[in-house]
């Protein structure tokens, strides 16, 4: 039976992520900063850990790791390494000494695979309220800042002589994806969830001609793709964050040949 | 009655990367002044260009702009990531949205077809992309039109196109002009003022003034009384004529 309980939480959550990781994984295609989405996605196992050692709800432990990533990436960048190091460094790092504590305080019934692959079953009522918040949250920033983050990712100096900070524009983008991993980590889990932001944007850029209409659609498409996956997930009881993305890697195939045959079409 | 300066630096100095690009600055500027900045390559005009406009902080000294300032800034290099679809429209309405009759008026402006709005910014050349720039910085109504190389990678009926155009803009908005440029020849018997920039001001003045300036000469060469300097990318900072005097 498809139409049960579990379903609907299910969905409702997914629908809540996927609403806001399309508008932001445009920014996050745009800007470049998937390293950055990864990132953060490996500092949550650490958030994890934190969370089960103090007792606290694991989105919140997840939230402080990944604004802490973000905060540390902003702070040492441009003092000397290049940023994708800083943050292969300290990404991988959060995992490790994350997985490690995970696995040294000896914490009965924690399932790490849950963590990293997410597990739809992990989320209660609160979560999805939870991720309906954050949601609401994230967009919301983003429609609020929408021109001056648009201006700050065209061109940095163009914003500057507007009397846009593009520094502030960058850190809220960074603190807005460590929400949504936040967000996102008990549905799909820490190493799937960069793919929830770029691929359903990455799909989107062949079929839209403005900023506003790609955000709109890589919502759709994000909407759609967790939609088919966590039927598909139901139907043959396979896990849901992988079968959500699988959905979305199916959508950029359609995507990317649409673009080719046009490219074709038009000579 | 005293001018109050459109925009102005005092000691300004500028750092990148821990490099010193510019030193001890004093500049202003006033109401429709068309000024054009010169300089060797590397020799910190573009620099000079963005602290003014606001892009880049200095490290010492300040640069104090009227209040409620309009500059139109028109960058030297503008690259658009291709994974942002970015119509012409588009970019004229930011970040402020504009009216489309007005974006019309623009693109009409600065002699631009108005199906050209529907293009995407990346599919435009070289040429259109400098009026699209110049059109987008018209839309601000700015008391400052800044321009940093605004006729690079154009051809020679291009830029004389170009200045042109700048030229009738100017005429109708009554903007001040500011402006970085090595179409020497092209540009300075436009400006008011030239000033010359290698890592501070070497010198200043009238075109005239400027073109037998020894400084300027140190660093353009004696060509036709500096009017037709061949521009020179060899030099190092070469001050030894100026010391001289």
């Amino acid at each position: 039976m498809i139409l049960d309980a579990f379903f609907f939480s299910a969905l409702l959550a997914g629908i809540g992520i996927a609403l806001a990781a399309g508008p932001l994984g445009c920014f996050v295609v745009w800007r470049r900063m998937a390293y950055f989405g990864d990132a953060t996605a490996h500092a949550a196992i650490l958030g994890v850990a934190l969370a089960l050692a103090l007792d606290i709800m694991v989105p919140v432990g997840v939230l402080a790791s990944a604004v802490a990533m973000a905060l540390a990436v902003t702070f040492l960048a441009g003092r000397g390494l290049a940023v994708d190091t800083l943050l292969g460094v300290a990404a991988h790092s959060a995992l490790a000494f994350g997985v490690l504590a995970l696995a040294m305080t000896g914490e009965r019934g924690v399932d790490l695979e849950a963590y990293l692959f997410g597990d739809i079953l992990l989320v209660s009522p609160t979560g999805i309220g939870a991720i309906w918040g954050g949601a609401v949250l994230v967009i919301g920033v983003l429609a609020w800042r929408w021109p001056a983050l648009l201006t700050a990712t065209v061109s940095e100096d163009l914003a500057r002589a507007e009397g846009i900070d593009p520094a502030r524009e960058r850190l809220l983008l960074m603190l807005a994806v460590a929400v949504l991993v936040a967000m996102a980590i008990e549905v799909v889990g820490a190493l799937l969830v960069t793919a929830l932001l770029i691929i359903p944007a990455a799909t989107a850029r062949p079929l839209a001609a403005t900023p506003e209409r790609m955000a709109v659609l890589a919502a759709a498409l994000a909407v759609a793709a967790t939609t088919l996956g966590l039927v598909a997930a139901f139907v043959w009881d396979a896990p849901a964050g992988p079968a959500i993305v699988a959905a979305s890697a199916v959508g950029f195939g359609i995507s990317a040949l649409l673009a080719g045959l046009k490219r074709i079409h038009l000579g | 009655m005293p001018r109050v300066s459109l925009i102005s630096a005092e000691s300004l100095t500028i750092r990148l990367d821990g490099r010193t690009i510019l030193h001890d600055v004093d500049f202003a500027l006033e109401g429709g002044e068309i000024v054009t900045v010169v300089g060797p390559n590397g020799s910190g005009k573009s620099t000079f260009m963005r602290a003014l406009v606001g892009a880049l902080t200095p490290a010492q000294g300040r640069v104090t702009r009227m209040p409620g300032l309009r500059i139109g800034y028109v960058p030297q290099t503008l690259h658009t990531d291709p994974t942002l679809p970015l119509t012409v429209a588009r970019f004229l309405s930011l970040p402020v949205r504009r009216e489309a009759g007005k974006v019309a008026a623009a693109l009409e402006e600065v002699g631009l077809a108005g199906t050209i709005a529907t293009q995407q910014v990346g599919s435009l050349s070289g040429g259109q992309f400098q009026r699209v720039l110049l059109a987008r910085a018209l839309l601000g109504d700015p008391h400052i039109l800044a321009l940093d190389e605004p006729t690079q990678g154009l051809d020679q009926p291009g830029v004389a196109a170009f200045y042109l155009l700048i030229e009738r803009v100017r005429q109708r908005l009554g903007c001040a002009v500011l402006m970085v440029s090595h179409d020497l020849h092209v540009v300075m018997s436009a400006s008011d003022r030239v000033i010359c920039i290698n890592g501070h001001i070497c010198c200043e003045g009238a075109p005239t003034a400027i073109s037998a300036a020894p400084e300027y000469r140190a660093l353009f060469g004696h060509g036709t009384r500096g009017a037709l300097a061949l521009y020179q990318h060899d030099h190092d900072h070469g001050h030894d004529h100026g010391a001289q005097e």
